[in-house]
């Protein structure tokens, strides 16, 4: 690493020599075996690389992962907004752990959220059971594409609740008085008072949202979900087929998609900050 | 923002239904793993019968759990917060470049971080099958989130001129930096801590590809239990992971509360 | 308590930042042992970077040299100059109490605990901090935290005592009941200080000379009262007090006068001394117009605007052949708007607008 511009007195080796624990162990740890990790298709032929565009198989694993992902996170952005504005300007008895109760499934593995929807949605689940109670039957959706839709939304949800409400509590008060006293209805405050002043938060939990459902794997695992995506695929082809480069040039698919839409919330992020 | 009493029918029935989306779900988990046929509900009867079964077949993975947070939260500090320290001083490119490459874990999945180690490590046998490989791969994913939460509050102003006045007293850097640094940032490395040991206990991703029969976390036992058990003891097994994640999720945040309020400038 | 005086001296010292500006010019000063100088000027005019090219905590451009006394320090390290520093957000360690920030420059020179509390004690009787030595800053006022600031720069008996604007994060009231207890604080320390600040009463009450600055240059050094009176260059006169300008034109110039309501005046003062060029304005205080009735020796004025300020008042006076000048004139004073009045200044309160011949 270059000698970093340190303050005037300290030495030149005291902050790569701070940093580099970390350096190293990333480097071993993450950098190499990445680095192995995307040329291992190459090792089967540079076409190896775009067989998720080539493959229509893998293709509409793409395509169904990247459509789940934005309308879970349009629909989440949403919701969690609607929430957040709510909670952010109410105070009742029960407000702190109604908030931490709503957060709490951040900490949850995907797999307990495709097992709460098994619960209500699966063949003994509550909803199928209280439906057969009254005559209707197949109400079974938890392993279509349904139950996978609320299976994304119920571990999306924590997220932006969380962020929405503390970016709403950071909302000025005094733009909303003075739209109101120029006699703005509530649409128009919504429109031109709350999202300009949200958008920024919208913009970087709409990014992590669509990161974290793009490679969400435990949730579909659970549902076994006829629905593919491409978590699961690349899962299949390592575990069932033993096909390493294959898993691998998927997994390069899935990460560039990924960070590329990241990228560009950050990029459109910084471009707004600076505007 | 001050709180209103405007009515909001909207708002609030969609916090309503959202609340009773993510509510309802845990408790009919907690109740169905202490009922003792969930088909039939509540009127079978209660029973810790099921709690029992986890605790015999699953056990284990709870103090693995635990154990890995830990040893993740422990690694992550001491390898995380000179190297915070350090992007927050440096103004070289290589070290812009390090704070990118930093967040890298975090964009791809966690499948292909866990295939990546596997395909330069899966060969020595006993690293692959110790709990070592699975730290492991918990702390590459967990270090970013750690040093950008205390890189960022290194960067504040106050604690630039806190350094400052220890250097003009004769602050050798050792003693800055553990005397003076760390302590002003400790509600940011609490804040750092609470967020690794959340995401250490719930990683599922990354820890189903790396693990082995012998080396299970809670997570990959729920997984387990979903496939090959009644719903009932999937539930108690549920029902576990909250008792144990959530006090430690309380206590750390207790503990965050009370140092921002002690020592908070 | 007895420190030591040092002299400072600070010999053709510049500093050039990494990404090209110039934030200090070369620039030479010596401080008398004992002597508390304030380095006076607006944002961006480099007394903040020469306070800490002082400090050690910049280094300076090569071919600047800093001298402690005897001692060459330019490449000493802020550790191991022996200064103490109050900052302008005093940086209170938050998690120390009062006792243990005051103690942290003794503790890290190894000082046993006995010796410690003993000089802490005494330094908090200095500062008249008795009582919150178990506090946390964050308990304390913000004038009780300036005190503690201060003790923690003096226990560890530095040669030179930096201070960086140590009041501007007061309210106005605390400023002025502040600002003299420092200026005595400091006097009884008997201790070389420098003293940032871009507020020239504060600079004014607490200095024994000051040097004001500008653009990375130190363009005048002197008491206050000299600066004040005799100012050498306009941006002195301009930055400390009010002043207005008399133009004149090349003839005025030629024959030594100003013109202003149909008289003329002769400047004597304004020497045209074979290092300067005299220039076009003239400088004069508000204090010094003085308003009367007309007189066929005094200027011709017209009041056009009255500013009632409690103990002063000001008015807006034009005459013929300038700007409209500003008078500041006692409260009785009984000229209204719309007003014929005349205007005289007295010689010697006619300052130079003199620039030295770069």
């Amino acid at each position: 690493m270059k000698p970093s511009t340190a303050a005037f007195g300290t030495p030149r080796w005291l902050l790569p020599a701070l940093a580099a624990p970390a350096f190293v162990f990333f480097a071993a740890f993450w950098l190499l075996p990445v680095a192995r990790l995307v040329a291992l298709p190459g090792e089967k032929g540079w076409k190896t690389y775009f067989v998720v565009l080539t493959d229509a198989r893998y293709a509409q694993s793409m395509l169904n992962t990247l459509t789940l992902s934005l309308v879970v996170t349009a629909v989440t952005l949403v919701l969690g907004g609607a929430v957040g504005i709510y909670l952010a300007r109410r105070r009742f008895t029960g407000r702190g752990v109604l908030i931490s109760l709503l957060t709490l499934p951040l900490s949850f593995p995907g797999v307990i959220v495709g097992f709460f929807v098994i619960l209500l949605g699966g063949r003994q689940g509550l909803i199928p059971s209280l439906g057969a109670s009254i005559g209707l039957s197949g109400l079974t959706f938890a392993y279509g594409l349904l139950g996978l839709f609320l299976a994304y939304l119920y571990f999306s949800l924590p997220r932006a609740i969380a962020t929405y409400t503390a970016a709403a509590e950071a909302m000025d008060m005094q733009l909303e008085e003075a739209a109101r006293a120029l006699g703005a209805s509530r649409i128009r405050i919504t429109r031109d008072v709350w999202l300009p002043q949200l958008a920024p938060t919208t913009l970087a939990t709409g990014a992590i949202l669509f990161a974290t459902a793009m490679g969400a794997f435990g949730t579909a695992f659970t549902l076994a979900s006829q629905y593919e995506v491409v978590p699961i695929t690349i899962y299949n082809e390592f575990t069932n087929y033993a096909n390493f480069a294959l898993a691998a040039s998927l997994s390069i698919a899935l990460g560039l998609v990924t960070w590329a839409v990241l990228f560009a919330a950050r990029v459109l992020g910084a471009d707004a900050r600076t505007a | 923002m001050r709180p209103t009493t405007a009515p909001a029918p909207l708002l609030f029935v969609v916090t309503l239904a959202v609340s009773v989306f993510m509510l309802a779900p845990i408790g009919l988990s907690v109740l169905a793993g202490l009922v003792k046929n969930y088909s039939v509900g509540v009127k079978s009867g209660f029973t810790l019968r099921w709690l029992g079964e986890v605790w015999e077949n699953y056990g284990s993975t709870v103090g693995a759990s635990i154990g890995i947070g830990l040893a993740c939260v422990a690694a992550t500090v001491v390898l995380g917060v000179p190297c915070a320290y350090m992007l927050a001083r440096s103004r070289s490119r290589a070290a812009r470049v390090f704070e990118e490459v930093l967040t890298l874990p975090v964009a791809v999945p966690g499948l292909a971080t866990a295939l990546a180690l596997i395909l330069v490590y899966g060969q020595m046998a006993s690293f692959r099958q110790s709990f070592g490989f699975i730290l492991v791969g918990h702390i590459v994913f967990t270090l970013p989130f750690m040093v950008r939460t205390v890189a960022a509050a290194f960067q504040r102003d106050e604690l630039r001129a806190l350094e400052e006045a220890a250097r003009t007293l004769g602050a050798s850097f050792a003693q800055r930096f553990l005397g003076v640094l760390v302590p002003a940032v400790l509600p940011a490395i609490v804040a750092g801590c609470l967020m690794v040991f959340t995401l250490s206990i719930g990683e599922f991703n990354l820890t189903w590809m790396l693990h082995t029969p012998l080396t299970r976390t809670l997570p990959v036992g729920l997984a387990d239990s979903y496939a090959s058990m009644r719903l009932e003891i999937g539930s108690a097994y549920t029902l576990v992971f909250l008792a144990v994640i959530l006090p430690v999720l309380w206590a750390l945040q207790a503990l965050a509360a009370t140092l921002q309020k002690r020592y908070g400038t | 308590m007895q420190l030591e005086r040092t002299r400072i001296e600070i010999v053709d010292c510049a500093k050039t930042y990494a990404d090209g500006t110039r934030g200090l010019r070369p620039t030479t000063l010596t401080i008398e042992p004992g002597e508390v100088i304030a380095l006076l000027g607006p944002s961006g005019c480099g007394k903040t970077t020469l306070l800490r090219l002082l400090a050690g905590l910049e280094g300076a451009d090569p071919g600047g040299r800093v001298l402690f006394g005897d001692q060459d320090v330019t490449a000493r390290p802020v550790e191991k100059r022996g200064v103490g520093m109050v900052f302008q957000s005093y940086a209170l360690f938050p998690q120390m109490t009062v006792a243990a920030n005051i103690g942290y420059g003794l503790k890290v020179r190894g000082v046993d605990g006995a010796e410690r509390r003993r000089a802490v004690g005494e330094l908090v009787d200095l500062v008249r901090l008795n009582g919150l030595e178990n506090k946390r800053p964050a308990e304390l006022s913000g004038g009780q935290r300036q005190r503690v600031a201060l003790a923690r720069a003096v226990a560890v008996r530095p040669r030179v005592l930096l201070l960086d604007e140590p009041l501007a994060a007061l309210d106005a009231k605390l400023k002025e009941s502040l600002r003299d207890e420092l200026a005595e604080l400091l006097r009884r320390l008997g201790i070389t200080a420098v003293h940032v600040t871009h507020d020239q009463h504060e600079a004014f009450a607490i200095a024994d000379r000051l040097a004001v600055m500008h653009a990375g240059s130190i363009v005048q050094v002197g008491d206050a009262e000299a600066l004040y009176r005799a100012p050498a260059h306009a941006f002195v006169a301009e930055f400390l007090g009010r002043v207005n300008r008399l133009e004149r034109d090349a003839d005025a110039v030629a024959r030594g006068v100003v013109r202003l309501g149909g008289v003329e005046w002769a400047c004597a003062p304004l020497a045209t001394a074979a290092n300067r060029t005299a220039s076009a304005s003239v400088l004069v205080r508000p204090e010094d117009l003085q308003l009367g009735p007309r007189r066929p020796d005094w200027a011709a004025a017209t009041v056009r605007h009255r500013t009632f300020l409690g103990e002063r008042i000001h008015l807006r006076v034009e005459a013929a052949g300038q700007q409209p000048l500003l008078a500041d004139v006692p409260r009785d004073s009984p000229f209204n708007v719309g007003d014929e009045v005349g205007l005289w200044i007295a010689p010697d309160r006619l300052m130079a607008s003199m620039e030295t011949a770069a």
